[in-house]
């Protein structure tokens, strides 16, 4: 029997090992924290269609209890040493397992709101990242604001941390677009008072269901979507928040005063996938995202023979676009070794 | 607000200030405008803090308002900039002092454009060489004066006669900063504080025992932007920039503008009078303007300096509000004596808030 080791335990983590335990194989999954899940852990609703994030997780966990692969949780890898056609990975509780393969699933971290220093974010307490609103959303969780009253003006900003070069990155994040579609609803549905306005560059409605939700909160929940960036924002004598943005379809500048703003932050490579790549010695693209063979046919294929890429380590991915990679990283995997046993 | 988040900023923007020998070069227009602060910080590095700097009579304008108003062409202000590191260079002195922070800007570009373009610098250097003979060292350092004020803030407040508490209710005087556009919106990582949050005035307002008021038009411009004040046609938007920073600064009572730029305090302090004049509106308290002052200005009150022995008789807004809630007494009859106790004459039109 052929042994894999998949590192990180978030949901390309966990599918992949799903995927490659039914095709016969020895998995092991090495995870940095006690819970496998990763970021979906700290998500309330799941766009499109607002399933509860804790029933994708429990799916999970069920495949974790139904299928006979191990989990290795509050561990890391300290080294990768490749033996001929065998891997060598020494962990931090000084375990060392020997692998036929490995699958790199480290995920994404979120970008840290705090580089936008114009928006304020931990300087003024109204301002909270799309992360912060997930808990909010949470029943029971107030939405109350600094000033102790429920927000009546919200604001939501894109791209935070996306498509900027002042930040550095130049990429799409390619969910936060729909991430404020759908928490807009949200906070409509919780605040029917609310004025809601999402200030954008672009909106990419790229998946299944998205444009139909974006054209929902405009016609059914009047939400405003104003085509323009925020250039700063400020913090007035009444806690609440003075906001400045171009409207660039209307071509003037904007002034407006909000209770509550939300950036939505996009996803970075994070650490815990640099970490991984210069263990392995797979190349990182510019972004910092893993570097596939391409990007068409072999995305999950890394420059390394015998170690792969499952999900958000190698671009920012929907969930479901990372369930599909996880599952695709698995038959390439498979089929890698097949090949090896020949 | 969470001031933690500012201590973090801050911390993310601090900047290597020389402890001395420094080559001074003032400013073109503060002599005109706030003719006693820059003498007031030579007074105060060579006497309170007993340290060296170093002026040469020769230095010239860095041309740096004629180069944001585009008759200075590029080569021009970089051989000029280079000619007042030569007179640095002969002096023996490698730490640069900026009074002005336009100029400020402007010694930074050009030394981040030598850094990019090694190839300008040579030409400069061959350019400087062939009209004046003279050779030339990079800075070792490049600070604006503020931050030399900045990093020996807490030895002023050591010496201090007087804190800034107001003393007719006991509580920190609440005063409002503003930042040049050039001291780090240019290069953030060349300011204290960086360019959102800036740390440098902070710094000195809360050591000498203030309160800093963060409005929501701080970062808007003072009103000095070139284009808006050299064509007369549009010095409107000049003093509508000012007037919006007033509106916005108004509801928290600021009982002071502190600045750090020779441009600012000069709007922000001439268009209150001229908002009065036009439409009898007056932003401080019991019909006063807002006093506005230099940093300079601020230390030396601070430590105990005549205000009028510091020039402060030039401002348009009167500054005797803020002398009263400091607790300085002053002859108002010397307001415009000489040293030797003649009147210099006092302005036919009276400034903001008398």
């Amino acid at each position: 029997m052929k042994h894999i080791v998949i590192i990180g335990g978030g949901i390309a983590g966990i599918e992949t090992a799903s995927a490659l335990t039914d095709a016969g194989h020895w998995v092991t999954v090495i995870e940095k924290d006690t819970r496998v899940g990763g970021k979906l852990n700290n998500w309330s609703y799941l766009f499109p269609d607002f399933t509860p994030a804790e029933k994708i997780a429990e799916s999970l966990l069920e495949k974790c209890r139904e299928k006979d692969f191990s989990i290795l949780p509050d561990t890391e890898v300290k080294a990768i040493i490749r033996n001929q056609d065998k891997f060598n990975i020494h962990t931090s509780g000084n375990q060392n397992l020997e692998a036929d393969a490995i699958v790199l699933a480290t995920g994404y971290e979120l970008f840290d709101a705090r580089r936008k220093e114009e928006y304020g974010y931990k300087i003024y307490d109204q301002v909270v990242t799309s992360a912060d609103l997930e808990q909010l959303l949470r029943p029971g969780e107030s939405l109350t604001v600094a000033a102790g009253k429920n927000p009546k003006r919200i604001a939501f900003v894109h791209c935070v941390g996306s498509r900027d070069e002042k930040t550095g990155n130049h990429y799409c994040s390619k969910v936060c677009c729909i991430t404020g579609v759908k928490q807009a609803i949200e906070l409509k549905k919780r605040l029917p008072e609310a004025e809601i306005f999402c200030f954008y560059m672009d909106l990419r409605m790229y998946g299944k269901h998205f444009e139909e939700l974006y054209r929902e909160a405009q016609e059914k929940y009047d939400i405003q979507f104003i085509r323009g960036r925020l250039s700063e924002a400020s913090e007035k004598i009444d806690k609440s928040l003075l906001i400045k943005a171009e409207d660039t379809l209307s071509g003037r500048p904007l002034k407006m005063n909000v209770d509550l703003l939300v950036l939505l932050v996009g996803m970075e490579a994070g650490k815990g996938t640099a970490s991984a790549a210069f263990s392995c010695g797979v190349n990182c693209e510019e972004s910092g995202f893993l570097k596939s063979m391409d990007s068409l046919l072999r995305s999950n294929i890394s420059q390394q023979e015998g170690i792969f890429l499952a999900g958000s380590c190698t671009a920012p991915m929907s969930l479901n676009d990372t369930l599909l990679h996880a599952r695709s990283a698995a038959i390439e995997v498979n089929n890698y070794l097949k090949k090896s046993i020949k | 607000m969470k001031k933690e988040g500012k201590i973090q900023v801050w911390q993310d923007y601090q900047k290597e200030i020389a402890s001395d020998h420094y080559f001074y070069v003032r400013s073109c227009i503060r002599q005109n405008f706030f003719p006693g602060s820059e003498q007031t910080f030579l007074k105060i590095l060579r006497e309170e803090l007993n340290r060296d700097i170093y002026e040469n009579p020769h230095h010239t304008t860095c041309s740096g308002i004629g180069y944001h108003s585009d008759v200075v062409p590029f080569d021009t202000i970089q051989t000029i900039v280079a000619r007042q590191f030569a007179l640095m260079t002969e002096a023996g002195y490698k730490n640069l002092a900026v009074s002005c922070i336009t100029s400020f800007g402007i010694y930074n570009e050009i030394i981040e454009t030598w850094k990019e373009f090694p190839a300008e610098l040579e030409k400069v250097r061959s350019l400087l060489k062939k009209a004046t003979g003279r050779e030339f060292e990079v800075p070792e350092n490049v600070a604006h004066a503020s931050d030399i004020i900045y990093k020996f803030k807490e030895d002023i407040a050591g010496k201090k006669k007087f804190s800034l508490i107001n003393q007719l209710t006991g509580k920190p005087l609440k005063i409002v900063e503003h930042i040049g556009c050039h001291y780090s919106k240019m290069f953030p990582c060349k300011g204290v504080g960086g360019a959102e949050f800036p740390h440098v005035l902070v710094g000195m307002i809360e050591s000498w025992g203030g309160e800093v008021i963060d409005y929501p038009e701080r970062r808007h411009c003072c009103g000095f932007g070139f284009r808006q004040y050299l064509v007369m046609s549009n010095r409107g938007y000049s003093l509508s920039n000012s007037r919006k920073k007033f509106e916005s600064m108004e509801p928290y009572k600021p009982d002071a503008i502190l600045c750090n730029c020779p441009g600012c305090p000069m709007f922000l302090d001439r268009w209150q009078y001229v908002i009065e004049e036009m439409e009898g509106k007056t932003y401080g308290e019991n019909g006063h303007g807002i006093p506005v002052v230099t940093y300079e200005e601020l230390a030396g009150l601070v430590l105990g300096y005549n205000p009028w022995d510091m020039g402060m008789q030039m401002h348009q807004t009167n500054v005797e509000p803020l002398l009263d809630k400091l607790g300085i007494t002053y002859d108002p009859k010397l307001k415009y004596a000489r040293k030797d106790g003649k009147m210099i004459g006092s302005p036919m039109m009276v400034g903001c808030g008398c």
